[in-house]
């Protein structure tokens, strides 16, 4: 029988009001891979952070190769054997890949034995990556390979992967399950977390779902349908979104051959982007991070000027137009960032409801604002869609991640845009609140508007667009029809394992 | 300090087990900016200042209850009251005009701590309108001198304004070292294009007290109630309603609050900077004016006495609200009077006062904390 | 008016002494800002070590105590910027502000009785010997130990940023403190100790004025050298021998115009003596338009949640 590499017993955390873990168990076998499975907000990081130190529980033990574990610091659980990559990579744009992994590591060698060693270890596991590149120029699926790298010089006997395949293409996730696979084949147990459930199922040995901070179950995932896990994690059945088959309308929207300079350092730039959405249709742009949606978002809001020429609503040239007087015509937008980019987190709903109503709703006459008419506007928002807070007086960082999303789309949605642009409506949202987003963008497509969502969950974008296309690296590929597409397919259109390629030792 | 505890199982109970721990003091963000802390932190801030401050004083060898008496009762309620009164609003009038002005920058990110260059301008150009005319009288002189002192400390301050939104360049910087630039400008002036011609050669223009169409007078006799109390009266008003109801006002708390997404609101930018900067600078300019109108009468190499570094503090210690500006305005010019008066019967140094006011900044950023966190004992991590 | 009464030789080794408080200054704060901290207290802290300096000196007839005195009392005046901005996680910029109005009523209110009294003589020249050579010997070899003590902090700064790993520490702070506190490094402890360098070099770069270049008290001596120094930094690209040669620019102004103010040019004084402020300006605009090699935390708050 084997001995158990990492075990937990009763370990608990609470912050105030919330209690993230209440007595979680959790064993993990040598050379397993252990799913931890549960929704956002169910406890998965604040485990795994108990585990690597960043956070210390309020009780119970937690035991590793038969020794307490008890790491003070990320430091500590490195040196018992833990290693993590992270969901929001912790790596610094601005210094090159050896100087990354050297921050890593307690006794780095020399940075020239340490370029050795990466490429050696890189050459190993199939994870190409030049040590002397700068890692802000790097694309998503390389910059988590510099976390991979990072681990696995340091020989971890676990290693935790937090969403480590929301950024990348079907193709490159192939890649890293076999890294993945060979680390077992040597011993190395690996804590995955993810809510992609037939991920779960080609790659784990066993699963631990949490809900609301407790163990619901523990399984062996291949032998469990995703169903089944889907309403463990979830603890109720969904609906799922009902989509009304597109009439054919006029064109709202249109991007003749739109380029752009990127709009920061280690930003992308938009290369020759075209594309156009009729009345009544869902258009899906999926891609991995970073390559270029932000911009693409920029310029259609109008935070970014785009030559003119280069974008058309409603046949009218809106290019060099700014948010408001685009809004004012119908053209609204959602960005992804919700705390300091869709909404000012400091700042109550009402006054973010003035921040982009001001115009279409009539919150505003000649410069002088109309507070009563602004805190009516959000009260609007906060019961057509439901949004769980103490009222519109409440800023917008006390709502949980799922609620001020659902405020921040409701807020666009109620102003009976043309067009509305969307980005990544639904990251980091419980699954209720996601389908409840969703619905409210096919109800206004059905309505008559043109809807563009951008979005990494393939699965959302197959789900409700009625067109797909890709963005990758700034160029935007052909529209094509979702129902003619599988996800081989669309991997393909993703760039495949182009990014791998490029990226030779 | 940290102490690494048994691995114990305890399953109940819930109290510390197994984990490192430090034990002390933990900061914890709030869901939501505390009011209650709005306003207490700065009272608490102030009572801070006079518990060290006595002791600053009584390590300079004064009674600490005597030289706070002195600063904080004397002038308000002492002997001589009805002197240092009107030096209230006097003093405290060019602290809330120009502070008024930076409040709004600083609530939107822009950092013009020029406002001492912006206000020696104001004087500059306002003293050198009536100047011009002299000794014509007329009562339109008045009006052009408010015209040209606003005008002067707009034009300065956008210097750094239009340099920053055309070229990115740091407002902070750029409006600080047009400060030793108007002061080099300040004394070229003093010894030359305005030097007094009946002056017998001594440096400084003539006393615009004794130009009666140029004299900003008390409005009531012996009141310190000059124009100048009036204009940031107006200016109170002026910047309150604009915070609460205008448009710019809004515009101005979501770019300090949130800059990305004031862009995403649409939201220029360049705007609020223009603005932001154009006014503080205009405010300043006119506070300057007055001042060399009226109580000081003339320019000078020395005409400036660091009211636009001061209501820097004054801006803070308001917690950037028109009516806190008005309080803590007044507060700090009862620092200026009862310093003087402090430095005359006691002997107390006058940087000791400078010393103090500096404190009173520290104190207050240092207790602001407790508007967006909670402090906790116990437990937490390291 | 003489021009010739400016012997050229001469100027520039007095530019090389002009230079070195702002040198000092800046790499001081060069570094408290590669940790991702903007500390606008310099002219505070420096005056603050000009006048520590000045005391200690007077009182020790020690220029070397003195300007020891100076660096501890610009580590302790950055203590409190420290603790607010790490501590109490005030704003950096109101700190900054807060730490220079202090510094400057402070350092007046240590100094009142310091007015009329002169510094010691500084001596402390290492390389006098070789003072004699031809046009090399003043220019080179003429200075005061701290001038060395300047160039020689910047090579260190170089060498530690670029080489070691405690440069590597600080430079990742600075540039991501939420991914440096994920790895485990623990971000105030590194920003407190680059705040409190810069302190240092600040104090010491006010005691250079305080001691060597005037050598006397003045209230508000250091005239703006700490704000020119923060100007510095941003158009040396936050690189340490880009501020050396940023420095001996300034340095070399400000002596230049001190030298035509004395050969009576036929300019006003005034306007000489406000060119070195307006060509920190035009410096300002031509050499930041790029401000992208700003460190990515740069005046950012930090504070560790859950």
């Amino acid at each position: 029988m084997t001995k158990k590499l990492l075990e937990l017993a009763g370990v608990t955390k609470a912050y105030p009001g919330v209690v993230a873990n209440d007595a979680v168990d959790l064993d993990i076998l040598p050379g397993e891979i252990h799913a931890l499975l549960g929704e956002n907000g169910a406890g998965k990081s604040t485990l795994v952070k108990m585990i690597y130190g960043l956070v210390a529980p309020d009780a119970g033990t937690m035991v590793m190769n038969g020794a307490p574990h008890t790491p003070a610091d990320p430091r500590a659980a490195r040196a018992a054997g833990v290693g993590m990559v992270f969901q929001h990579f912790s790596l610094f744009d601005a210094l090159s890949v050896a100087e990354n992994i050297a921050l890593g590591m307690e006794n780095p060698p020399p940075m020239g034995q340490l370029a050795a060693r990466i490429a050696e270890v890189s050459e190993m596991y199939g994870l190409p990556l030049a040590p002397q590149r700068i890692v802000g120029d790097l694309s998503a699926g390389e910059r988590q390979r510099v976390e991979i790298i990072r681990c696995l010089l340091q020989a971890p006997k676990l290693l935790i992967m937090d969403e480590p395949t929301s950024v990348l293409t079907p193709q490159e996730v192939e890649i890293l399950f076999e890294t993945l696979r060979k680390l077992r084949s040597e011993g190395t147990a690996t804590l995955y977390i993810s809510h992609k459930l037939e991920e779960i199922r080609t790659l784990c040995d066993a699963a631990t779902i949490l809900r609301g901070g407790k163990v619901v179950a523990t399984c062996v995932p291949a032998e469990r349908s995703a169903r089944d896990m889907a309403e463990l994690m979830v603890g109720s059945s969904l609906n799922t979104p009902t989509k009304a088959a597109p009439a054919a309308g006029n064109v709202l929207l249109e991007l003749r051959g739109l380029s752009l300079p990127p709009g920061s350092a280690f930003g992308m730039p938009l290369r020759e982007v075209s594309l156009s959405v009729q009345a009544g249709e869902i258009l899906g742009i999926g891609g991995v991070a970073g390559n270029g949606q932000d911009e693409l978002l920029a310029a259609l809001s109008g935070e970014a000027r785009s030559p003119a020429g280069s974008v058309w609503f409603e046949g009218r040239d809106v290019s060099r137009l700014g948010p408001e007087a685009r809004r004012v015509a119908g053209l609204l937008c959602a960005p992804e960032e919700r705390l300091g980019h869709a909404a000012a987190p400091d700042m109550s709903l009402t006054e973010n409801a003035m921040l982009t109503g001001a115009a279409r709703q009539n919150l505003a006459r000649s410069g002088w604002l109309d507070w009563a008419a602004a805190r009516g506007f959000a009260e609007q928002v906060i019961s057509t869609f439901d949004v769980r807070t103490p009222g519109p007086g409440t800023a917008a960082r006390a709502l949980s991640g799922g609620n001020l999303q659902k405020f921040v789309i409701g807020r666009e949605v109620l102003q009976a845009p043309r067009v509305l642009v969307v980005n990544q409506p639904t990251w980091g949202v419980d699954a209720a609140a996601a389908a409840a987003i969703r619905q409210a963008l096919m109800d206004l497509a059905a309505d008559g508007a043109a809807v563009v969502v951008i979005s990494q969950d393939l699965d959302e974008v197959i789900e409700i667009a009625d067109r797909f296309a890709a963005l990758n690296e700034g160029r935007l590929s052909e529209a094509r029809a979702t129902s003619s597409l599988d996800v081989e397919q669309i991997g393909l259109m993703l760039g495949g394992a182009h990014g791998m390629e490029v990226a030779h030792v | 300090m940290s102490e690494v505890a048994p691995v114990a199982n305890r399953p109940s109970g819930g109290s510390i087990s197994g984990q490192v721990k430090r034990l002390g003091l933990r900061l914890e963000k709030r869901p939501e900016p505390s009011a209650a802390m709005a306003y207490l932190t700065p009272v608490l801030a102030v009572l801070l200042t006079m518990v060290f401050g006595g002791a600053l004083f009584a390590v300079l060898g004064k009674d600490p209850i005597d030289a706070i008496l002195t600063i904080f009762w004397e002038p308000l309620f002492g002997e001589f009251a009805f002197f240092y009164r009107p030096q209230l609003l006097i003093k405290g009038a060019p602290l809330v005009l120009i502070a008024l002005g930076l409040s709004l920058g600083f609530r939107a990110g822009i950092w013009n701590i020029g406002a001492e260059g912006q206000y020696i301008i104001g004087a500059i150009c306002g003293a050198g309108a009536a100047l011009a005319l002299y000794p014509l009288e007329s009562p339109l002189i008045f009006p052009l001198m408010i015209a040209c002192g606003a005008l002067g400390g707009f034009a300065w301050a956008m210097i750094p304004a239009l340099l920053r939104v055309r070229f990115g360049t740091n407002e902070i910087l750029v409006s600080l070292m047009l400060v030793y630039v108007a002061e080099q400008l300040l004394a070229s002036m003093a010894l030359g294009l305005l030097r007094n011609p009946e002056g017998f050669g001594f440096p400084g223009s003539r006393n615009l007290q004794q130009y009666p169409s140029a004299h900003n007078a008390d409005i009531i006799a012996n009141t310190g109630m000059h124009w100048g109390v009036v204009a940031a009266l107006i200016a109170v008003i002026f910047a309150y309603t604009l915070l609460a109801r205008h448009r710019m006002g809004f515009a101005i708390k979501v770019t300090g609050s949130a800059p990305r997404a004031a862009k995403f609101g649409g939201i220029s930018a360049g705007k609020v900077v223009v603005f932001c900067l154009g006014l503080s600078g205009a405010l300043a300019g006119l506070a300057g004016m007055f001042e060399v109108a009226g109580p000081s009468g003339q320019i000078t190499i020395d005409f400036n006495v660091g009211y636009g570094f001061t209501a820097i503090i004054v801006a803070f210690l308001g917690r950037l609200n028109p009516l806190g500006i008005v309080a803590a305005g007044l507060l700090l010019a009862l620092t200026y009077i009862g310093g003087d008066i402090a430095q005359s019967q006691l002997q107390l140094p006058s940087s000791a006062i400078q010393v103090f006011q500096g404190m009173l900044l520290f104190f207050l950023l240092a207790l602001d904390v407790l508007t967006n966190y909670r402090l906790r004992f116990g437990a937490g991590e390291a | 008016m003489d021009l010739s009464a400016i012997n050229p030789v001469l100027l520039i080794a007095a530019m090389i002494g002009a230079a070195t408080p702002i040198l000092l200054a800046a790499i001081g704060e060069l570094v408290v800002e590669r940790a991702g901290v903007l500390n606008l207290g310099v002219e505070g802290m420096m005056i603050t070590g000009a006048i520590c300096g000045f005391i200690i000196a007077v009182s020790t007839g020690s220029p070397t105590v003195g300007f020891l005195a100076a660096a501890i009392g610009g580590a302790l005046l950055s203590l409190l910027f420290a603790f607010l901005t790490q501590v109490a996680l005030a704003n950096q910029v109101a700190s900054g502000l807060g730490l220079t109005l202090f510094g400057l009523g402070l350092s007046a209110l240590m100094g009142q009785s310091y007015q009329e009294v002169r510094a010691p003589r500084p001596g402390g020249e290492p390389f006098a010997a070789l003072e004699g050579l031809p046009v090399i010997g003043p220019i080179l070899f003429s200075h005061h130990f701290m001038v060395y003590v300047g160039i020689g902090v910047v090579a260190g700064v170089w060498a530690v940023l670029k080489y070691t790993r405690v440069g590597l520490i600080l430079r990742a702070v600075g540039e991501n403190h939420d991914a440096a506190h994920a790895l485990g490094y623990k971000v105030k402890r590194v920003r407190t100790l680059a705040i409190l360098f810069g302190g240092a070099c600040a104090g010491l770069g006010g005691a250079y004025i305080s001691l060597i270049r005037v050598p006397q008290w003045t209230e508000g001596m250091t005239a703006g050298v700490g704000w020119i120094a923060l100007a510095l930094v941003v158009f040396a690209s936050w690189k340490p021998w880009r501020a050396l040669a940023g420095a001996y620019l300034f340095g070399g102004l400000t002596q230049l115009q001190f030298n035509l103010q004395g050969a009576g040019v036929a300019i006003p004084v005034e306007y000489l003596a406000m060119s070195p402020y307006l060509a920190t300006i035009i410096a300002l605009v031509l050499l930041s338009s790029d401000t992208s090699r700003a460190p990515g935390s740069l005046g950012r708050t930090f504070h560790a949640s859950g």
